[in-house]
């Protein structure tokens, strides 16, 4: 199982069992979860994908590119140190992902 | 006889407006029935990364999904794909029934149009001959990328996003590409000089063959095409013609139901159409647009973010709370490595600001009006994107003359607004 559990700003999780390779955010829009908005369909344009990662996620989510990083300086609510945009990271087979989602995305 | 009655929700047109419409209007706790009817044979989709990465081979069409089938039925949204509406009848209590090409009925309470755009088709002779395509759909990228793989030669018709899109992402594939473009630059509808003269240099260094100022006489070609002929008698080579010149809005069912159509769905700031029970949103909408300061010219626009924004507006109004439409437009284009993001809308601008230097590929080109910030065009500058979207979201400004200080972040040099922000 690949599974990605969602939390809200306001606690609310969703649980999504996802496919390899598709991102957190196409997971997320697939399946209609909230607090994700992803306009740009993952081509790193509009920062409205903005996550953050849990400790454990961050260890197998893979790096950040520069355009990632400068994308983050744009986020509708401040990045912080465990902030990527979800787009950019696609699933692994096996792993569980917890991702928390800002209150806001535009 | 009267058509049956329903208390069902007809969404015409299944793309990015008419989803987020569905999804809208459940989350505003709609329990009625939802109808969504596509003349694709697929299931909803993405277009965007047709002409980029579907066209270069980095994704298949199974990537373009943006809803599965599942969040379909949990939200109770019976999805009909390749069907046409051909009529549509009105009741006089404001529902009535379509009919598609195949013979079907939807009976409906509320109607709402997110009919979208088709390519803008070109007459010249030889312009029906296999391998001249347009690029609207999935099946027409996947036609395009079928020929492109076994092609020598690409020549594009239009000098836009769409076909500068595609012209970069064939030449990525190692296609020799030529674009026509009738006008005296590139992207000349949307992008100032400045940025045009940009993409003349990038395209041409990373080979591209482009002719401004083209007069095309014809398609060459017997029993496929083998050529563009110019009018000074020049033929060019190619396997493929892609034809890039806009797109036309679908108003042909708004036409029939007699409501306000000029180049577009007439629709107010709540999307109501001139029938104000039926609503429009999306590239097939025509509407006042509050990001021109100051007046409210009625702009169509064909982006994402303005058919999911209008889609939301859309939902509350059929819902009964009317809101009006108020965001920043934003657009984006990556053509090879170039990412460009504007934010804003240009038209009408009176001044520019010309941020870094273009020979870098990274650059930003600001727009003012009266001396406010009214858009930006950012090529490969996240940064200054996110600054300016930001902005002008705020009804906040930045000063012309620190704009173009690159060794200040843009947005540190926001004024924010002492009026009222407009959103």
């Amino acid at each position: 199982m690949t599974t990605v559990i969602y939390t809200a700003f306001d606690g609310t999780e969703t649980i999504v069992e996802g496919a390899p390779g598709v991102s957190i955010m196409e997971t997320a829009l697939r399946n209609g979860v909230p607090g994700i908005v992803g306009e740009c369909g993952g081509s790193m344009s509009c920062a409205t994908c903005h996550v953050f990662v849990s400790d454990e996620t961050a260890a197998f989510a893979g790096e950040m590119s520069e355009l990632e990083d400068e994308m983050l300086d744009g986020t509708a609510v401040e990045r912080e140190e465990c902030s990527r945009l979800s787009c950019q990271i696609k699933l692994i087979a096996g792993e569980t992902y917890r991702v928390t989602t800002p209150s806001e995305q535009v | 006889m009267a058509a049956p009655h329903s208390d069902a929700t007809l969404i015409v047109g299944a793309s990015q407006a008419g989803v987020q419409l569905a999804a809208t209007l459940r989350e505003l706790g709609d329990t009625r029935p939802i109808v969504l009817v596509g003349d694709e044979p697929h299931a909803p989709y993405q277009r965007p990364p047709l002409s980029k990465a579907y066209l270069q081979g980095e994704i298949t069409s199974d990537d373009l999904v943006f809803r599965t089938a599942d969040w379909f039925a949990q939200h109770d949204v019976e999805v009909v794909t390749g069907e046409t509406i051909a009529a549509i009848e009105r009741h006089v209590d404001g529902g009535g029934e379509a009919l598609t090409a195949t013979g079907r009925r939807i009976p409906f309470a509320r109607l709402a149009l997110t009919t979208g755009a088709e390519p803008r088709r070109l007459d010249l002779p030889g312009i029906d001959l296999p391998g001249v395509h347009y690029l609207r759909t999935a099946d027409d990228a996947a036609a395009i990328a079928e020929r492109l793989a076994t092609a020598h030669s690409l020549v594009v018709i239009g000098g836009g996003f769409i076909g500068l899109e595609v012209a970069a992402s064939a030449r990525k594939r190692g296609v020799a590409v030529t674009v026509l473009e009738a006008a005296p630059r590139l992207v000349g509808r949307v992008v100032s000089e400045r940025t045009s003269a940009f993409y003349l240099d990038a395209h041409r260094r990373r080979g591209i063959d482009v002719v401004l100022d083209a007069r095309i006489a014809g398609i060459e070609g017997t029993d496929a095409v083998s050529g563009v002929r110019l009018d000074d008698g020049t033929v060019i080579h190619a396997d493929v013609v892609l034809v890039g010149i806009g797109v036309v809005p679908r108003t042909e069912l708004a036409e029939q139901l007699g409501l306000e159509v000029d180049g577009g769905i007439v629709v107010d700031a709540a999307c109501r159409t001139s029938d104000p029970t039926i609503v429009a949103a999306g590239d097939c909408a025509l509407m006042p647009n509050p990001y021109a300061r100051g007046s409210m010219p009625m702009v169509r626009l064909e982006s994402v973010h303005n058919a999911l924004e209008q889609a939301k507006v859309a939902a509350a109004t059929l819902m009964g709370d009317p809101r009006d439409y108020r965001t920043t437009p934003w657009f984006w284009s990556d053509q090879a490595d170039i990412k460009l993001q504007i934010a804003g809308l240009s038209t009408g601008y009176d001044a520019t600001v010309l941020r870094g230097d273009p020979e870098t590929e990274r650059f930003s080109v600001l727009y003012y009006r009266a001396g406010e910030l009214i858009a930006a065009d950012c090529v490969n500058q996240p940064l200054d994107f996110m600054a300016v979207r930001s902005a002008l979201a705020r009804g906040a400004t930045i000063p012309a003359e620190a704009a173009a200080d690159i060794t200040v972040p843009l947005k540190k040099s926001v004024v924010e607004s002492a009026a009222p922000s407009l959103v």
